[in-house]
């Protein structure tokens, strides 16, 4: 072309500065992500109506969930009075309902809490420390994989004697085998990241280290997991309470409830789903839920 | 008042003076056990760092260069005392680490710190960036407002606007923008010694370039020392003062970046350049290029390690280890600046010799 050169000044050019808005807080981000998922808000609600009812059942509930009669006995649902239907006893089924929820989210609950916090524990220190620690603490768990766990709880029920509290305790110790492994594994992971060498080589203890860089990185996985267990917990301590070991009979207990109602299976079967159903909801919500959250709190799923 | 400025510019940190080095490393051992069997005994040892001596001088930066596999990286992290030694003794300006009268590991921690070659993996996932760099100082004691002021100020002198940046995730930025995060996070705690790992490998070139330039500006701006630890030749060239040419474990050369790439004197070193690629055809070596892999550090060759890849192997080289010692062509005095660990004159000066 001709020898025209255009010379661009550089000076003319206006002074661009991106506006880039400051970016939101941790927390902020996670709420807005839980706000764009329908199935974790939905199933939020299912299981927080289902922790209501069980707390205030007394107000929620149609009547005692004591009193039954004779004649009342397997009445099908929708009958005036007791729209949910009586168990083999006459007794209100919304009633015990209500009030069963209470010992099933407990049973269901408290073991996983309990052996989260022990197993959770135990497993960090199992994959973070290595060696002659780890090869101690998980040899020691494997002793307990030798029983199958419904046994296991069986024998530690056994051993202390009948009782929710007993039962309670009784799962808590048959979970916290498999936490600690699910742990261990995880933080043995995270441990050989560069970054937690990173934070080893800026001379910080190790409790700092663990708190700050292995803490964040395994507790995703290790949450989801547990959640999981809380219905098999609420399973395991429904066949604790039809041993005896557990719940006594009048008492209202989902899992005591179906396997009365096992019964009537064929006289009243949707009556007799009920309990079982509500153990399914409530486990079903948990996973659901703990899911969400767990996808809502990962930075790297953030679009 | 005429105080000279070198007075006025030394760090009160600084105590034995320009002429102590700030970082020696005498007889630096790691053999890595390996275990198998029903048992799980020892049946083996990786020699992976092998009597590794050599010392790292105020202000300067020292390349070590060598193959993968070779020791470069557990050096780096042996220094750390991310492992531990097996033997090997660490003296941090006049301090011994980890010894009684001398400095702790934690407190040699806080004046030498390391960058990683793997930018992603280096920054902890669920932290933003600044948070990363505000780390340290806050667990050493800064307030943690403070800690993230001082985060967003390295973010700025290492190149990235802490209002874009300082609340990103780290993989929401590139690896170069990362690979400076590192170099910010490296720096929070004010060291004097800043381990490069491999720190610019994994970049593409025209990245590696302005990354490289920032460390010659950062180095100036807070006179710092680099132990610069890659397997790129031209990259050591550029950036090293003096450099530190590793096999298999042990030191085969050490010198002045100018007087090993214009005359090494080791057989690997040479083999070593002659396999460094050129864009000029008009400069093409004759020399001949490495063949095979290196031997197994689980059972290294006796004597010099680099004898069974060696053109000018004699028996002597099978017997005696070779210790690092000044060039035959060069004066023998103590401390010598260029140094070479082999035994044969005609081997150093690189004599036209082929196998039969």
């Amino acid at each position: 072309m001709s020898g025209t050169t255009i010379e661009i000044s550089k000076a003319r050019l206006p002074d661009i500065t991106v506006a880039e808005p400051a970016a939101p807080g941790y927390w902020k981000t996670v709420g807005q992500r839980l706000l764009r998922d329908p199935v974790t808000i939905g199933v939020s609600l299912v299981l927080f109506s289902i922790i209501f009812i069980s707390v205030f059942a007394p107000l929620v509930s149609t009547g005692d969930p004591y009193t039954g009669g004779v004649l009342r006995r397997l009445k099908p649902i929708g009958t005036p009075g007791h729209w949910l239907g009586t168990d083999e006893g006459g007794r209100d089924l919304w009633t015990r309902l209500c009030y069963g929820g209470r010992m099933s989210l407990l049973a269901g609950i408290l073991p996983v809490t309990f052996a989260l916090t022990i197993g959770g524990l135990l497993g960090v220190i199992a994959g973070y420390a290595g060696g002659v620690v780890n090869t101690l603490i998980m040899r020691t768990m494997d002793v307990f994989y030798a029983f199958p766990s419904i046994l296991l709880a069986i024998a530690i029920c056994g051993l202390l004697g009948s009782g929710i509290t007993n039962s309670i305790l009784a799962l808590s110790i048959v979970f916290i085998p498999p936490l600690v492994r699910i742990s261990e594994t995880v933080t043995t992971q995270a441990r050989q990241l560069d970054f937690v060498e990173a934070a080893r080589a800026s001379g910080t203890t190790t409790m700092q280290v663990i708190r700050y860089h292995v803490l964040a990185n395994v507790l995703g996985p290790i949450m989801v997991y547990a959640t999981s267990l809380i219905s098999v917990s609420m399973i395991l301590s429904a066949g604790l309470s039809f041993l005896g070991l557990g719940v006594t009979p009048p008492q209202p207990e989902w899992g005591l409830m179906l396997n009365a109602l096992r019964q009537a299976i064929y006289v009243q079967p949707y009556v007799a789903a009920l309990p079982g159903l509500m153990i399914f909801l409530t486990s079903m919500c948990f996973n659901l839920m703990s899911d969400g959250f767990r996808s809502a709190m990962d930075v790297k799923l953030n679009k | 008042m005429n105080i000279p400025p070198e007075i006025i510019a030394v760090d009160p940190r600084d105590r034995g003076g320009k002429a102590q080095p700030l970082l020696t490393v005498q007889g630096l051992t790691k053999h890595f056990p390996v275990r198998g069997g029903i048992l799980n005994r020892k049946i083996a040892t990786v020699q992976a760092v092998d009597d590794v001596s050599f010392s790292v001088r105020k202000g300067e930066t020292l390349g070590i260069v060598g193959e993968s596999g070779c020791g470069k990286s557990t050096t780096a992290r042996l220094l750390m005392r991310l492992i531990d030694p097996d033997t090997g003794t660490l003296i941090f300006d006049g301090d011994a680490v980890g010894e009684e009268r001398g400095i702790s590991i934690n407190a040699m921690r806080r004046q030498m710190q390391m960058v990683f070659q793997d930018s992603y993996s280096s920054l902890n996932p669920r932290m933003t960036v600044s948070e990363s760099i505000a780390y340290a100082p806050h667990m050493h004691g800064l307030a943690h407002k403070d800690a993230l002021q001082r985060a967003e100020t390295l973010l700025e002198q290492v190149g990235l606007n802490p209002r874009q940046y300082a609340r990103r995730y780290p993989h929401e930025l590139s690896g170069g923008q990362r690979q400076r995060v590192n170099i910010a996070r490296a720096l929070a705690l004010e060291p004097r010694l800043v381990i490069l790992d491999e720190a610019v490998s994994a970049l593409d070139k025209s990245v590696e370039a302005q990354v490289l330039n920032l460390l010659r500006d950062l180095k100036d701006k807070f006179s710092l020392t680099y132990l610069f630890i890659s397997h790129d030749l031209n990259v050591v060239e550029y950036v090293s003062d003096r450099v530190l040419v590793m096999y298999l474990g042990r030191v085969v050369e050490t010198g002045p970046v100018d007087s090993i790439y214009a005359k090494p004197r080791h057989p690997y070193t040479r083999a070593l350049f002659a396999s460094k690629p050129t864009l000029d055809p008009d400069r093409r070596t004759t020399e001949m290029p490495l063949t095979g892999d290196p031997p197994n550090p689980i059972n290294p060759p006796s004597g010099c390690r680099f004898r069974t890849r060696c053109a000018f192997v004699q028996a002597i080289c099978a017997e005696k280890v070779p210790i690092l010692a000044a060039p035959v062509d060069m004066d023998d005095i103590e401390d010598a600046p260029h140094q070479v660990a082999c035994h044969l004159p005609q081997a150093q000066m690189g004599g036209i010799s082929y196998h039969a």
